[in-house]
């Protein structure tokens, strides 16, 4: 089964038509343990996510808040291999894993992979795409030639210091959905977020047309904050919220992250 | 060839891997660096501090114990950045970012720091000009580093202990980076070494050259001619670079950068970037780094807290590949032989990292023909560390 770019915008289509909250939960893979992901992903399968970004661990998080940081360090205990991420994929697909799943990691891995190598193995695995939070338009070429016809996801971010003019090259090499960062910051559950949020992505969903979903990311965890935010983007993207329970409950976690899913998509 | 090019690489290395939101703060910085470049005002205020609140230009001693113990067939000149405030290199570069910072309307400054350096270069700087600073430092370091960590409060800033990864200098800069993310508008981040993504490599190598400059006009004076051979220690390479880059052009000029082995190459305690690194990205820069095979990025050591970083400046990456700079490295044990031997026969205590240079030199004196002009810049003093030599000779 072909899971690409083109999958994720039909999921969160599917999803708003039936007026549901479309969500983009993340984990990272091996935290705290390969099969408590595994049991964490059924799970996260029975809330209807429109795609679930899953981390391959890199040791210099610059993007990330303390939550996920801690995350990685636990991930980073079992030493994981990136041949080992795709293959779990691939496993998972035979299993007939019913959503697209995307790797969130940073540049370096890819990297010393090797792009094209990445690629192969990624469409091999169905893998729908990529998100790296270190590589901004300006060095992409090479990974965007790489992924000329490949089908996955290149997801590129765009922040509150991104002009209008900058965010307008960023969705023209974005595939899959734009990845909007609220805030000036770093990952992290926020009490409060900017309040000139919902302009912004007012303005964000218009660069990016019909084509493109737009994603709203850093600092959601409550279903207040969607509920205020619901108008202006297609999907919203739960990380540290998650995290944290995988930090307190560990192997105990994933029914929990289901249950507290099922309550933030519930409006 | 221009280097760096208008995006920032020299050769293939360099770039700007930062996350998006602080790409248009790199764009902003560049421009404004771009403008003081081109403006006399600035260097003048640049220098003016240099020379009279830093102790500029500092001295090219020939140093004539050492070059007699090694047979006096050489000639051994040191290029006394030991004698600057603060103790090193460091506040050359501190001065002018901060500077800068100020043009830009920056109230804020952040830093990293390893042994604590360039944290008390930078609140030197800040205290000097009236600026906010906070210093960001592995919780690791804070505590073998307790005196500059005092240091950088006295001087009015805030340090802040950093509790993840390796707790050592690459998570400094993490957190630093992440401070920067946060706080955009308000900061400016002030790296301390030919680091980073553009245009702080530039920036650095820029502030820094001055060395290599005032090397060339002494040693010109002082023989007439240019050295054969130039030596500098290379940890993120910010000294060796400074050194280097006036002479890039001068190709019967040796340059040769002496990197941290450690406790030796083939052990997993070193910080040989450049002799055993492999290209990848890190802290916003391609360039050679220290990985494992799936690319996570390995703790470095070495005895000199200054050195102990996992990657290197992209200029000095480039300037391997091309052949233009020789990079080779020296033990823990050696550099302490060297410390010794300058401290005995010179009177002069250079700081651990500085003492690789000279290590490299006394393993090669022998080979050298006669009538050598050799240059060693000795980037800082060694009381830093003097509490933790005696601890390492009389635990051996």
């Amino acid at each position: 089964m072909e899971k690409n770019a083109s999958l994720i915008k039909k999921a969160i289509n599917t999803i708003k038509s039936k007026g549901d909250v479309a969500v983009i939960p993340y984990i990272c893979c091996w935290d705290p343990d390969l099969e408590t992901t595994e049991a964490i992903l059924w799970e996260l399968a029975e809330v209807e996510p429109a795609c679930i970004e899953l981390g391959f661990p890199f040791s210099d998080p610059v993007a990330d808040g303390p939550t996920i940081q801690k995350a990685i360090v636990r991930a980073l205990e079992h030493q994981p291999t990136f041949e080992a991420y795709f293959e779990f994929i691939s496993r998972l697909n035979q299993k007939g894993f019913p959503y697209p799943i995307v790797c969130m990691t940073y540049y370096n891995i890819i990297y010393r992979f090797g792009l094209e190598k990445t690629v192969e193995h990624a469409l091999q695995s169905g893998l729908a795409g990529f998100i790296i939070p270190d590589l901004p338009i300006e060095e992409a070429q090479p990974w965007i030639k790489a992924n000329q016809n490949s089908g996955l996801a290149t997801i590129f971010l765009a922040t509150p210091t991104s002009s209008e003019d900058r965010i307008q090259k960023i969705v023209k090499h974005t595939k899959g959905f734009l990845y909007y960062v609220s805030i000036t910051g770093i990952t992290g559950a926020r009490d409060s977020l900017p309040e000139d949020l919902a302009d912004r992505l007012k303005i964000t969903k218009n660069l990016c047309g019909n084509n493109l979903p737009l994603a709203v990311g850093f600092g959601i965890s409550k279903k207040e904050q969607i509920k205020l935010l619901y108008p202006y983007a297609d999907a919203f993207i739960i990380g540290s919220a998650i995290v944290k329970i995988i930090e307190e409950k560990g192997k105990n976690s994933p029914k929990e992250i289901k249950t507290f899913l099922k309550n933030l998509k519930n409006l | 060839m221009k280097i760096p090019n208008r995006k920032g690489y020299f050769g293939k290395f360099g770039g700007r891997f930062v996350p998006e939101t602080l790409i248009p703060l790199l764009y902003d910085l560049e421009k404004a660096y771009l403008k003081v470049k081109k403006d006399p005002s600035f260097w003048k205020e640049w220098q003016y501090l240099l020379k009279e609140y830093a102790g500029r230009p500092t001295p090219l001693y020939f140093a004539q114990n050492l070059s007699s113990y090694l047979g006096k067939k050489i000639k051994i000149y040191l290029k006394r950045e030991d004698l600057l405030h603060t103790g090193a290199h460091k506040i050359n570069n501190t001065i002018g970012q901060v500077l800068l910072a100020k043009r830009m309307g920056k109230n804020r400054i952040i830093a990293e720091t390893g042994a604590g350096q360039h944290g008390v270069a930078t609140a030197t700087a800040c205290a000097l000009l009236g600026l906010n600073c906070v210093v960001y430092m592995g919780a690791k370091d804070t505590e073998r580093q307790k005196l500059n960590v005092f240091r950088m409060k006295l001087l009015g800033a805030e340090v802040v202990p950093v509790y993840s990864g390796t707790q050592t200098l690459k998570d400094a800069i993490n957190e630093a980076l992440r401070d920067w993310v946060t706080n955009v508008t308000s900061t400016l981040y002030v790296i301390g070494s030919v680091v980073g993504p553009h245009p702080y490599p530039m920036m650095v190598r820029d502030f820094q050259s001055i060395i290599g400059l005032e090397i060339k006009k002494q040693i010109l004076k002082k023989e007439g001619r240019l050295p054969d051979l130039v030596l500098a220690c290379v940890g993120g390479g910010s000294n060796a670079m400074g050194t280097f880059y006036p002479f890039r052009q001068d190709l019967q000029v040796r340059l040769v950068g002496v990197e941290a082995a450690g406790e030796g190459l083939h052990t997993d305690h070193h910080s040989a970037t450049l002799a055993v690194g492999e290209p990848g990205v890190l802290h916003g820069m391609l360039t050679y780094l220290l990985q494992d095979r799936v690319g996570q990025i390995k703790g470095a050591h070495s005895i000199a807290p200054g050195l102990d970083y996992p990657g290197v400046g992209p200029e000095h990456a480039y300037f391997k590949d091309t052949g233009r700079a020789e990079y080779v490295s020296v033990t823990d044990e050696e550099a302490l032989e060297a410390f010794q031997l300058l401290s005995e026969k010179e009177g002069i205590i250079p700081a651990l990292e500085s003492a690789h240079a000279v290590a490299y030199l006394l393993k090669i004196a022998k080979d050298l023909p006669k009538d050598t002009i050799v240059v060693i810049t000795l980037s800082g003093r060694g009381d830093k560390d003097v509490a933790s030599v005696r601890e390492y000779l009389e635990g051996n």
